[in-house]
């Protein structure tokens, strides 16, 4: 047994686990110096999740040193470690996690009232590590409150929607559902508005707005709610990623999601709302600024300078010259094509391909071959992109 | 009661009279061993048992007894006949099976003997339906010789604890495994499925077991798929009792207590998956 984890069992692991379930179909499993993390990310690699269980949440926390160990499983299967968390919480006593490098099994040992014991002995792939790139503390939109507030918010949405649309000013903020322009007059628009004393923590420094994807937030608000911390929500501009965060003195869970990068948000919000524009800076460097956080995938084992994060303060035009440089190094997923992206973004907010493809394009972009520069598709990125992230996981 | 006023006890021409009060008493049980469509009624003076089998590989019984019936009236010393169980039951839900306190079907269900339907009267609210299943030639039931006498190992736990295994067992698995040993594991379940293998071990001294009586170390396999149906009676049972042969068969029984309390017996035999036998 190489790395063990045990711990009194607390839900919260399983609920950890559910939540990243509703992210993707696998789950990368890296013991670390600094915790157990847990991750996810969905397959369009547009949201990411990971939770991190530091020592301390443990009874006992070992693991090997020398040579770092990770892996990645199907999720399912830890899910079916963990399925009905009701009983669980009444009848598991201690949980343990083990590995067992020769057979290359994934121990979970769940010790249950009346002596009843579980193992189960998951096999495993060996995987890249995977590492969002994002610095939520250089976003200059943060945001505390209850996640019952989220909740009550959301639940005015129905499932069928894919996208919300958040917008700020100093004083609120705005969720509505995000409807595709052609479709407009056809849809109904629901709106909440929340004042900024509902929330813990308002601060914001650039009014503007993101859309992004309901899915992933709702499972997010799901352990939020049943654990009870606060949710904290980060953003910066249209087009780089919203970060939801939860933590505890224990764990620590970042939800990265993918917002929307479209020109007619900009549009659509400023005729909406008479909001001042964003400060131009921002526009120049708004494809920059996408690159430099989109969530990129390491699949290099060393982690590359961008792993160490660096303080970025916000805004500034040095860290977007910093961040793409790192993050080139570590795959193609972080493409140069800046000026592509510039082009394709004019073109977008006439062209507005097929609704969904558009959201989709934008989070694949950076997967986009630097060949693809000449910009006459700009919105036939998807099976290009679609085959990129395959070759990515194999 | 309106359905026992009917009744003329001597000059009916019936070889077999069963009456219930409530006649879920009666369905559920068959609902839990209800995995194929054909089921084999034999009717002693002891009581009616129910037989339902799956491709001669594993049999479910449901003993219900005399006593359990407000009435139960023989003519001869064994009645057989095969209905399909799935009308019967439909038919025994006819008014919908209600779970309401105070609101029951009773249930008279007479046989004339060979050839004729199996009639039933069912009765809730003061309205009155007669059902008539054609009986089917009774097939033999396989005979598994399951006797005590060749009981290697047997373990009584209370259900609670199975229903938990059983719900949670990795499904993507084709066998499930089971250890009975009186040194450790002492009682366990394993599964092998897609994503790797899970045990489920219960110690002998837990509160859960009733009743630990192993001599050998035995390990079998048995199809999941013969099993899974088994879950059902497991659901309604408080008690099971596991019990495994020199052969390998196992033997599955379930202690079920019915509405008013009152107990049956549901018993599955399954024979042990060949390949793996002589391990």
């Amino acid at each position: 047994m190489l790395c063990i984890c045990v711990c009194v069992y607390r839900p919260v692991l399983a609920k950890a686990i559910h939540s990243l379930s509703r992210i993707g179909d696998e789950l990368y499993v890296e013991p670390q110096d600094d915790g157990l993390a847990l991750r996810s990310v969905n397959s369009s690699r547009s949201a990411y999740a990971c939770f991190l269980f530091a020592p301390l949440f443990f009874s006992r926390y070992t693991i090997p040193s020398g040579h770092a160990f990770r892996c990645k499983m199907a999720i399912k299967s830890v899910q079916a470690v963990f399925r009905s968390l009701a009983s669980l919480e009444k009848t598991v006593e201690k949980c343990h996690i083990g590995l067992d490098e020769k057979k290359n099994r994934l121990t979970f040992t769940l010790h249950c009232k009346h002596g009843l014991l579980k193992t189960h002995n998951l096999s495993f792939q060996d995987s890249e590590s995977l590492q969002a790139v994002f610095d939520k503390d250089s976003y200059g939109n943060v945001f505390r409150s209850h996640p019952r507030l989220l909740v009550d918010t959301v639940v005015h949405f129905p499932p069928s929607l894919e996208e919300v649309t958040v917008s700020v000013s100093d004083e609120r903020m705005w969720v509505r559902n995000h409807v595709e322009e052609e479709d407009r007059s056809k849809s109904m628009l629901t709106e909440l508005c929340l004042a900024s004393d509902e929330f813990d923590h308002f601060a914001v420094t650039t009014q503007n707005s993101v859309t992004f994807c309901l899915k992933e937030l709702r499972g997010m608000l799901v352990f939020a709610e049943s654990t009870g911390l606060p949710v904290s929500m980060y953003f910066d501009e249209p087009g780089s990623p919203l970060v939801l965060s939860v933590t505890d003195s224990v764990l620590e869970g970042n939800f990265v999601l993918a917002t929307l990068s479209d020109d007619s948000n900009h549009r659509k919000n400023n005729s909406r709302r008479e909001q001042t524009p964003p400060p131009p800076p921002n526009d120049d460097f708004m494809d920059d600024d996408m690159d430099s956080y989109l969530i990129a995938m390491d699949t290099s084992i060393a982690p590359g300078p961008s792993a160490t994060r660096p303080p970025t303060p916000p805004l500034a035009v040095s860290t977007y010259s910093k961040q793409p440089a790192a993050a080139n190094h570590r795959s193609r997923l972080i493409a140069e094509e800046q000026e592509e992206e510039e082009e394709e973004e004019a073109e977008l907010a006439d062209s507005a391909g097929p609704p969904n493809k558009k959201f989709c394009s934008l989070f694949f972009g950076s997967v986009l071959p630097p060949s693809s520069q000449t910009s006459t598709q700009p919105v036939t990125n998807q099976e290009v992109l679609a085959s990129d992230s395959e070759d990515d996981e194999q | 009661m309106p359905l026992s006023t009917q009744s003329q006890a001597d000059d009916e021409p019936y070889v077999l009279v069963a009456s219930l009060d409530n006649a879920r008493n009666l369905s559920n049980i068959l609902k839990s061993i209800t995995f194929k469509d054909h089921a084999i009624f034999s009717a002693t003076p002891n009581g009616l048992k129910v037989t339902v089998e799956d491709s001669k590989c594993m049999q479910a019984n449901a003993f219900i007894q005399a006593d359990i019936f407000q009435e139960f009236t023989i003519k001869e010393d064994l009645v057989g006949f095969q209905v399909n169980l799935t009308v019967l039951l439909d038919c025994l839900n006819i008014f919908g099976g209600s779970t309401v306190q105070g609101v029951s079907t009773a249930l008279r269900m007479c046989y004339r003997g060979y050839g004729y339907p199996l009639t039933l009267f069912l009765e809730e609210g003061g309205v009155v339906t007669v059902c008539k299943i054609n009986t089917q030639e009774p097939e033999e039931p396989v005979d598994f010789d399951f006797c005590s006498n060749n009981v290697t190992n047997k373990v009584i736990l209370l259900s609670e604890s199975l229903k938990e295994a059983f719900s949670e067992l990795d499904m993507t698995s084709e066998v499930l495994q089971i250890t009975m040993s009186p040194s450790q594991p002492y009682f366990r379940l394993s599964t092998f499925g897609n994503s790797g293998n899970a045990h489920y071990d219960y110690p002998k001294d837990s509160e859960m077991m009733e009743l630990f009586r192993c001599t050998t170390t035995q390990t079998n396999r048995y199809k999941m798929s013969l099993l899974k149906p088994s879950t059902k009676a497991l659901a309604l049972s408080c008690k099971v009792s596991v019990r495994t042969d020199s052969r390998g068969f196992l033997s599955l029984q379930y202690l079920v207590r019915n509405d008013d309390g009152q107990i049956c017996f549901v018993e599955y035999y399954c024979c042990p998956d060949e390949e793996v036998e002589e391990e």
